[in-house]
C-alpha cells in the first residue's frame, strides 16, 4: 500500500512531503514512546505518534522511519514540520485515534515490527 | 589488532532537550557516507541516540566518542552525573526513575538502557554514584542480529 493509500484511508491531512507520498509501506509501529520505536534495528516505512515534538521526527530519522502519522488531531508545530521536511521525511495527521489506526491498517495488510 | 579509521568526539550539554538528538544525527550522517554496512549503521546511531538522550536527562554533561576500526564501530559515552545505584535494575525493560517531563520527550518508559544492549554486539556499564556512568558499546560491520 502507498501512503497516499493509507491518506485517503484515514483520512489524513499532508502536512509535509507531499512528494513522497508514492512511498510503499509494509511495516509499521506505533507508540507515544520514543524507545519503542527505536527498539528494532529493522527499518520501518510508518511511524504511528501522538507525540508531536521534535523528537518523534528525531527518532524517526535515527530508527529509518520513511514517514510519521501523528493520531488524535495533535499537529507539530512549524519548527518540527520544517525537520520533517529537512530529513525527507512526510508528515501526515488524522483525527482517528492509534488503536483506530492500526485496526484499519491491519485489516489492509500492513504488519508491526516486531 | 583492529585498525583505527577514524575517530570523533563530542560535547552532550546536559538538560538541554531542544539539541538533544544532534549528535547522534550528526554521527548518522558522517558513518552513513562511508559506505559502511547499513544495519550496522542504523544500529550505532539507535545506540549513540538513546545513551544521548540519557546525558542530556540525567547528567550535567557527557562526551560521545565514536571510533571505527576495519571491523568494528565503538561507542564510548561517558557522563558527569548522578550514577547508577543498581545496574541490573536500570537493565529491567520497564524500570525508570525518568520525570514527567522526560516523558512528556516521549523517553524515560524503561527501555534505553536495555535497547542499547539489544542493538550492541558487546556492551558494558561503569558507574560510580555521585560521579557519573560510562556506557560502551561495539557494533561489529557486517554482523546481523
Amino acid at each position: 500500500m502507498t501512503l497516499a493509500e493509507i491518506k485517503d484511508l484515514l483520512r489524513c491531512a499532508v502536512l509535509a512531503g507531499e512528494e513522497n507520498l508514492g512511498h510503499e509501506v509494509s511495516d509499521v509501529v506505533a507508540s507515544d514512546g520514543m524507545s519503542e520505536i527505536l527498539a528494532f534495528a529493522r527499518s520501518k516505512e510508518l511511524m504511528i505518534t501522538g507525540l508531536t515534538n521534535i523528537q518523534s521526527i528525531r527518532t524517526a530519522d535515527i530508527a529509518g522511519v520513511r514517514a510519521v502519522i501523528y493520531c488524535r488531531g495533535k499537529v507539530p508545530d512549524k519548527r518540527v514540520l520544517d525537520f520533517a521536511r529537512d530529513k525527507g521525511i512526510p508528515v501526515l495527521a488524522t483525527t482517528m485515534g492509534m488503536f483506530e489506526i492500526c485496526g484499519i491498517l491491519y485489516a489492509k495488510g500492513l504488519r508491526g515490527v516486531s | 589488532m583492529a585498525a583505527e579509521l577514524l575517530r570523533e568526539s563530542y560535547e552532550i550539554q546536559g538538560r538541554n532537550f531542544d539539541k538533544a538528538g544532534e549528535i547522534s544525527s550528526e554521527i548518522k550522517s558522517l558513518l552513513g557516507g562511508l559506505g559502511l554496512d547499513a544495519a550496522a549503521v542504523r544500529r550505532t546511531v539507535i545506540v549513540a541516540f538513546e545513551a544521548e538522550m540519557n546525558v542530556v536527562m540525567y547528567a550535567r554533561r557527557g562526551t560521545l566518542t565514536v571510533i571505527l576500526t576495519d571491523e568494528d564501530i565503538d561507542l564510548e559515552v561517558r557522563d558527569e552525573g548522578p550514577g547508577i545505584p543498581d545496574v541490573g535494575l536500570a537493565m529491567q525493560e520497564g524500570y525508570s526513575t525518568a520525570s514527567d517531563e522526560m516523558r512528556e520527550m516521549g523517553f524515560g518508559f524503561g527501555m534505553g538502557l536495555p535497547n542499547m544492549k539489544k542493538n550492541a554486539d558487546a556492551f558494558r556499564i561503569e558507574t560510580e554514584v555521585g560521579k557519573g556512568t560510562s556506557v560502551l558499546a561495539t557494533i561489529r560491520l557486517n554482523s546481523h542480529v
